[in-house]
């Protein structure tokens, strides 16, 4: 199992959260993405991008209102 | 209730957005606002900046009910589903000039972006350059984007920033209701402000109770869908998701339906309500607007709903609309049915410059 490769968009703002996901996720090809957000909306945005990009999205909310989505394929 | 939630946060939601304004705002038009602006968010802040007297056209002042309720609505959705958060720092100067840059080329097209798609579903075909430009304009926001174009990182801040903007909205409440006379001319005698247009679109208005219901609901919906009309191109290009853009397509349809069956629908060029037809700075002008509001990160009245949910930058872009639209009436760069006021171009090409060399030095560093 490789390392996970983690991306931190806490405090981004639209579209920059998402596009930061999707450049990672086509420069990954496959593997595992961890992105850390502290935004509902980003994290709603980020889980979408991973799926439309045929990646599965698991997300976990962190106690302090951020999250942690995971991103594999 | 979090099924209701996860409704509005699925890809139906935007739509039900969508449909719920393209059902209201016309309805807007026919209870008393002025054609195709049952929701215009840069002309209500155009308007509120005038009767604040930041501008004297005399016939755009009115407190606008809808971008009270757009406040309101979105702060209650977000204290509701624990979304309110009250952050910034973000680039707050650089917001502040985007939000007036924003209405400047807003206001020589003569509408935002959700005016833009209004005026079309109302048969205002000048809208379609405008459309073009915002089009143009996002267009060019990506490109920037793409080259690593970024406002920076926003941070938790203390509960005060979030709420300037409610406790702005509930002041804009009090003033609309009591309009008190709290300047003194040469004389001493009472003057504004507050000003309402006695003629003209400021004096062209739906009931307060019909206006601040209807920005309510819009801004309940909005802050749960996330819907936004410069989001909607810009997602379909840089990520492939037609999630939002479904939305702004159900405001389209259904304005169009509910225009048609109240008689509101006027096709042609000429003659359309607050419009100009002049096509170049119709395009022109929603260029600047859409970079504008691509660069901030959403359309105006996504603007407004962060700023309901705690969001100081958001907030500070609103309030550069306001200070932009003064500028715009002072200057003589807002357009009048006449045609482009008599600096439009200018300010339109200066705005494009100055957007231009933000877009290309302002940068992130990569965090991964």
């Amino acid at each position: 199992m490789t390392s996970a490769k983690i991306l931190d968009v806490r405090g981004l703002s639209c579209p920059e959260p998402a596009m930061l996901t999707r450049e990672a996720l086509l420069s990954l090809g496959k593997g595992t993405l961890i992105v850390l957000s502290d935004s509902a909306t980003s994290c709603h945005n980020i889980e979408r991008t991973g799926k439309l990009a045929g990646w599965k999205a698991e997300v976990a909310d962190e106690d302090d209102h951020s999250y942690r989505i995971t991103l594999t394929k | 209730m979090q099924s209701v939630s996860k409704f509005l946060t699925s890809r139906w939601g935007p739509i039900l957005t969508g449909i719920v304004i393209g059902i209201l705002a016309p309805l807007l038009v026919k209870f008393g606002n002025p054609g195709n602006m049952g929701i215009c968010v840069a002309c209500f802040s155009r308007d509120i900046a005038g009767a604040l007297g930041f501008h004297r056209a005399a016939t755009v002042q009115y407190i606008r009910p809808e971008i009270i309720g757009f406040v309101f609505g979105s702060l209650a959705a977000a204290l509701l589903f624990r979304e309110f958060k009250p952050r910034g720092g973000s680039s707050p100067l650089i917001r502040f000039l985007l939000g007036m840059f924003a209405i400047i080329g807003a206001l020589v097209f003569l509408g935002c972006p959700w005016r833009a798609y209004l005026r079309l579903s109302g048969g205002d075909w000048n809208a379609i350059p405008g459309i073009l430009g915002l089009f143009a304009g996002i267009g060019l926001g990506i490109l920037f984007l793409k080259r690593g174009f970024s406002l920076g990182r926003s941070r938790a801040a203390s509960p005060a920033a979030g709420w300037v903007m409610p406790a702005f909205a509930l002041l804009l409440l009090i003033l609309l209701v009591t309009a008190p006379l709290l300047g003194r001319d040469a004389e001493g005698n009472p003057v504004g402000p507050i000003f309402f247009s006695e003629k003209g679109p400021g004096s062209q208005h739906a009931s307060l109770l019909l206006a601040l219901g209807v920005g309510l609901v819009v801004g309940f919906l909005a802050q749960r869908s996330r819907f936004c009309t410069v989001g909607a191109l810009r997602d379909v290009v840089l990520l492939r998701d037609g999630h939002l853009f479904y939305g702004v397509l159900a405001l389209v349809l259904t304005a169009f339906v509910t225009n048609l069956a109240l008689g509101q629908f006027n096709p042609g060029f000429e003659a359309q309500p607050v419009a100009h037809t002049n096509a170049l700075w119709n395009f022109g002008g929603m260029v600047l607007a859409g970079l504008a509001f691509t660069l901030a990160g959403g359309c105006p009245g996504r603007q407004v709903f962060l700023s309901g949910e705690g969001d100081a930058d958001a907030t500070l872009f609103v309030f550069g609309m306001i200070a932009g639209a003064g500028v715009a009436h002072t200057f003589s760069l807002a357009a009048s049915p006449a045609g482009p006021g008599a600096n439009s171009a200018a300010a339109v090409i200066a705005g494009l410059v100055i957007l231009t060399i933000l877009g290309l030095t302002m940068r992130e560093k990569a965090s991964a």
